[in-house]
Protein backbone atom coordinates (compact mmCIF):
# COMPACT_ATOMS: atom_id res chain seq x y z
CA UNK A 1 0.00 0.00 0.00
CA UNK A 2 2.85 2.14 0.85
CA UNK A 3 4.09 1.57 -2.54
CA UNK A 4 1.03 2.79 -4.42
CA UNK A 5 0.69 5.84 -1.96
CA UNK A 6 3.97 7.36 -2.71
CA UNK A 7 3.13 7.01 -6.88
CA UNK A 8 -0.14 8.12 -6.60
CA UNK A 9 1.57 11.21 -4.97
CA UNK A 10 4.51 11.05 -7.44
CA UNK A 11 2.21 11.81 -10.14
CA UNK A 12 0.53 14.85 -9.29
CA UNK A 13 3.63 16.30 -8.31
CA UNK A 14 5.01 15.18 -11.67
CA UNK A 15 1.80 17.02 -13.20
CA UNK A 16 2.48 20.11 -11.25
CA UNK A 17 6.17 20.58 -12.77
CA UNK A 18 7.70 18.93 -10.51
CA UNK A 19 10.16 15.74 -11.43
CA UNK A 20 10.35 12.48 -9.18
CA UNK A 21 11.64 9.03 -8.32
CA UNK A 22 9.89 6.49 -6.05
CA UNK A 23 11.45 3.98 -4.08
CA UNK A 24 9.55 0.61 -4.45
CA UNK A 25 9.93 -2.26 -2.70
CA UNK A 26 7.77 -4.63 -4.73
CA UNK A 27 8.49 -4.60 -8.42
CA UNK A 28 4.85 -6.03 -9.06
CA UNK A 29 3.36 -2.77 -7.44
CA UNK A 30 5.15 -0.30 -9.59
CA UNK A 31 4.48 -2.65 -12.42
CA UNK A 32 0.74 -2.14 -12.12
CA UNK A 33 0.62 1.58 -10.77
CA UNK A 34 3.44 2.93 -13.18
CA UNK A 35 4.41 5.93 -11.34
CA UNK A 36 6.82 7.78 -13.79
CA UNK A 37 9.80 6.77 -12.25
CA UNK A 38 10.45 3.96 -10.13
CA UNK A 39 13.63 2.72 -8.61
CA UNK A 40 13.38 -0.95 -7.54
CA UNK A 41 15.31 -2.27 -3.97
CA UNK A 42 15.82 -5.60 -3.08
CA UNK A 43 15.49 -4.43 0.44
CA UNK A 44 12.44 -6.14 2.91
CA UNK A 45 9.88 -3.60 4.04
CA UNK A 46 10.39 -0.96 6.19
CA UNK A 47 14.20 -1.10 5.00
CA UNK A 48 13.90 1.07 1.83
CA UNK A 49 17.34 2.02 1.73
CA UNK A 50 19.20 -0.53 2.85
CA UNK A 51 20.02 -0.17 6.82
CA UNK A 52 19.67 1.56 9.91
CA UNK A 53 22.81 3.55 11.14
CA UNK A 54 24.33 3.29 7.81
CA UNK A 55 24.54 6.70 5.73
CA UNK A 56 26.86 4.98 2.97
CA UNK A 57 23.76 2.79 1.78
CA UNK A 58 21.22 4.98 2.34
CA UNK A 59 23.39 7.81 -0.19
CA UNK A 60 24.04 5.07 -2.75
CA UNK A 61 20.41 4.16 -2.99
CA UNK A 62 19.59 7.81 -2.88
CA UNK A 63 22.51 8.90 -5.67
CA UNK A 64 20.98 5.84 -7.48
CA UNK A 65 17.45 8.16 -7.37
CA UNK A 66 19.65 11.26 -8.08
CA UNK A 67 20.77 9.54 -11.34
CA UNK A 68 17.87 8.85 -12.57
CA UNK A 69 16.33 12.62 -12.27
CA UNK A 70 19.65 13.56 -14.25
CA UNK A 71 19.24 10.51 -17.52
CA UNK A 72 17.79 12.39 -19.97
CA UNK A 73 17.01 8.61 -21.86
CA UNK A 74 14.65 7.15 -19.97
CA UNK A 75 10.92 7.66 -20.77
CA UNK A 76 7.32 7.14 -18.75
CA UNK A 77 7.04 4.78 -16.97
CA UNK A 78 10.63 4.72 -16.46
CA UNK A 79 11.85 1.55 -13.79
CA UNK A 80 15.38 0.87 -12.36
CA UNK A 81 16.17 -1.91 -10.25
CA UNK A 82 19.07 -1.42 -8.09
CA UNK A 83 21.95 -3.61 -8.11
CA UNK A 84 23.75 -3.01 -4.35
CA UNK A 85 26.60 -5.12 -5.16
CA UNK B 1 12.55 -8.26 -1.40
CA UNK B 2 11.41 -7.33 -4.64
CA UNK B 3 9.16 -10.32 -5.12
CA UNK B 4 5.82 -10.96 -3.73
CA UNK B 5 6.37 -15.10 -3.11
CA UNK B 6 8.54 -13.28 -0.08
CA UNK B 7 5.41 -12.41 1.45
CA UNK B 8 3.12 -14.06 3.72
CA UNK B 9 0.62 -16.09 2.03
CA UNK B 10 -2.60 -14.00 2.79
CA UNK B 11 -0.44 -11.05 2.00
CA UNK B 12 0.60 -12.19 -1.39
CA UNK B 13 -2.83 -13.29 -1.91
CA UNK B 14 -4.25 -9.31 -1.18
CA UNK B 15 -2.04 -7.89 -3.24
CA UNK B 16 -2.67 -10.27 -6.31
CA UNK B 17 -6.81 -9.78 -5.74
CA UNK B 18 -5.91 -6.26 -4.70
CA UNK B 19 -7.10 -3.65 -7.55
CA UNK B 20 -4.41 -1.17 -8.29
CA UNK B 21 -4.77 2.33 -9.48
CA UNK B 22 -3.00 2.48 -12.80
CA UNK B 23 -1.33 6.05 -13.56
CA UNK B 24 -2.90 6.38 -17.11
CA UNK B 25 -1.32 8.80 -18.49
CA UNK B 26 1.79 8.47 -16.89
CA UNK B 27 2.67 12.81 -16.44
CA UNK B 28 6.53 13.23 -16.82
CA UNK B 29 8.32 16.86 -15.65
CA UNK B 30 12.13 16.19 -16.73
CA UNK B 31 14.91 18.26 -14.67
CA UNK B 32 15.34 21.04 -16.21
CA UNK B 33 18.33 22.54 -14.74
CA UNK B 34 21.02 20.96 -12.65
CA UNK B 35 21.16 18.92 -9.34
CA UNK B 36 23.22 21.22 -7.97
CA UNK B 37 20.69 24.05 -8.67
CA UNK B 38 17.58 22.44 -7.62
CA UNK B 39 15.55 22.51 -4.54
CA UNK B 40 14.76 18.98 -3.57
CA UNK B 41 11.48 17.82 -0.59
CA UNK B 42 11.37 14.95 1.03
CA UNK B 43 8.30 12.33 0.55
CA UNK B 44 7.81 9.16 2.96
CA UNK B 45 4.97 7.39 3.72
CA UNK B 46 6.60 6.03 6.73
CA UNK B 47 4.20 7.96 9.11
CA UNK B 48 5.99 9.95 10.72
CA UNK B 49 5.24 13.31 12.62
CA UNK B 50 6.92 15.86 14.83
CA UNK B 51 5.94 16.16 18.65
CA UNK B 52 3.72 19.11 18.35
CA UNK B 53 1.46 17.72 15.68
CA UNK B 54 -1.30 14.98 15.39
CA UNK B 55 -0.42 11.73 14.94
CA UNK B 56 -1.62 9.93 12.35
CA UNK B 57 -4.98 7.70 12.86
CA UNK B 58 -5.51 4.15 12.60
CA UNK B 59 -9.18 4.27 12.68
CA UNK B 60 -9.55 5.98 9.81
CA UNK B 61 -11.46 3.45 7.33
CA UNK B 62 -9.36 2.70 3.97
CA UNK B 63 -6.68 5.12 5.87
CA UNK B 64 -5.67 8.41 7.03
CA UNK B 65 -5.07 10.14 3.61
CA UNK B 66 -3.43 13.04 5.51
CA UNK B 67 0.12 14.44 5.07
CA UNK B 68 2.24 16.77 8.08
CA UNK B 69 5.19 19.18 6.93
CA UNK B 70 8.34 18.51 8.31
CA UNK B 71 10.29 21.22 8.38
CA UNK B 72 13.92 20.75 6.49
CA UNK B 73 15.61 21.59 9.65
CA UNK B 74 13.89 19.39 11.42
CA UNK B 75 15.63 16.99 13.90
CA UNK B 76 14.97 13.57 12.87
CA UNK B 77 15.76 11.94 16.25
CA UNK B 78 12.67 13.79 17.16
CA UNK B 79 10.20 12.14 14.88
CA UNK B 80 7.51 10.07 16.39
CA UNK B 81 6.02 7.03 14.78
CA UNK B 82 2.25 6.16 14.18
CA UNK B 83 2.74 3.09 11.67
CA UNK B 84 1.23 0.29 12.74
CA UNK B 85 1.20 -2.18 9.85
CA UNK B 86 2.04 -5.91 10.17
CA UNK B 87 3.25 -6.03 6.78
CA UNK B 88 6.82 -5.37 7.90
CA UNK B 89 9.20 -4.97 10.49
CA UNK B 90 9.17 -1.05 12.27
CA UNK B 91 12.47 -1.77 14.23
CA UNK B 92 15.08 -0.37 11.24
CA UNK B 93 13.03 2.73 10.68
CA UNK B 94 12.32 3.55 14.80
CA UNK B 95 16.53 3.04 15.66
CA UNK B 96 17.19 5.18 12.35
CA UNK B 97 14.67 7.20 10.72
CA UNK B 98 16.74 8.35 8.18
CA UNK B 99 16.03 4.47 7.01
CA UNK B 100 12.67 5.91 5.62
CA UNK B 101 12.92 9.75 6.32
CA UNK B 102 16.37 10.42 4.84
CA UNK B 103 16.84 14.10 5.80
CA UNK B 104 20.44 13.82 7.31
CA UNK B 105 21.34 12.31 3.88
CA UNK B 106 19.76 15.34 2.02
CA UNK B 107 21.36 17.75 4.21
CA UNK B 108 24.65 16.02 3.63
CA UNK B 109 24.00 16.42 0.38
CA UNK B 110 23.60 19.95 -0.14
CA UNK B 111 26.31 20.62 2.19
CA UNK B 112 28.52 18.97 -0.30
CA UNK B 113 26.78 20.68 -3.23
CA UNK B 114 24.92 17.43 -5.05
CA UNK B 115 22.01 19.44 -4.65
CA UNK B 116 21.03 22.65 -4.41
CA UNK B 117 18.94 23.15 -1.16
CA UNK B 118 16.24 21.17 0.78
CA UNK B 119 12.89 22.08 1.02
CA UNK B 120 10.58 23.82 4.35
CA UNK B 121 7.76 21.52 2.72
CA UNK B 122 9.30 18.42 3.78
CA UNK B 123 5.98 15.90 3.80
CA UNK B 124 5.50 13.01 5.73
CA UNK B 125 2.00 10.31 5.06
CA UNK B 126 0.75 7.33 6.35
CA UNK B 127 0.80 4.86 3.96
CA UNK B 128 -1.50 2.01 4.59
CA UNK B 129 -4.07 3.68 2.44
CA UNK B 130 -6.55 0.80 0.67
CA UNK B 131 -8.74 3.70 -0.58
CA UNK B 132 -6.67 6.06 -2.03
CA UNK B 133 -9.70 8.00 -3.53
CA UNK B 134 -9.23 11.07 -1.21
CA UNK B 135 -4.98 10.95 -1.32
CA UNK B 136 -5.51 11.13 -5.33
CA UNK B 137 -8.80 13.91 -4.74
CA UNK B 138 -7.60 16.20 -2.00
CA UNK B 139 -4.21 15.30 -0.39
CA UNK B 140 -1.91 15.18 -3.47
CA UNK B 141 -2.78 18.11 -5.05
CA UNK B 142 -3.14 20.18 -1.55
CA UNK B 143 0.72 18.06 -0.79
CA UNK B 144 1.94 19.73 -4.56
CA UNK B 145 0.47 22.91 -4.18
CA UNK B 146 2.53 23.45 -1.03
CA UNK B 147 5.90 22.07 -2.76
CA UNK B 148 4.83 24.41 -6.06
CA UNK B 149 4.41 27.10 -3.63
CA UNK B 150 8.09 26.31 -1.73
CA UNK B 151 9.50 26.33 -5.14
CA UNK B 152 10.57 22.85 -5.37
CA UNK B 153 12.11 21.62 -8.31
CA UNK B 154 12.81 17.78 -7.72
CA UNK B 155 10.74 15.11 -5.17
CA UNK B 156 12.71 12.16 -3.71
CA UNK B 157 9.77 9.51 -2.43
CA UNK B 158 10.03 6.94 0.13
CA UNK B 159 7.49 3.79 0.96
CA UNK B 160 8.18 1.67 3.83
Amino acid sequence: MCNQAVSLVAAELERQGIATVVVQLLKYVAEQVRPPRALVVPFPHGYPLGSPGDPGRQHEVIDAMLRMLEDSSLTPPALVEYDPE
Amino acid sequence: MATLSELPLRWQLFLRTYRWRTIDPVPWTPLRKPLSECRAALVSSAGFSLPDQQPFDESIRGGDFSFRMIPGDSDVRRLANSQRSELFDHRGMLEDPNLAFPLDRLRELVARGRLGSLATANLSFMGSITAPGRLVQKTAPAAAALLVKDQVDLALLVPV
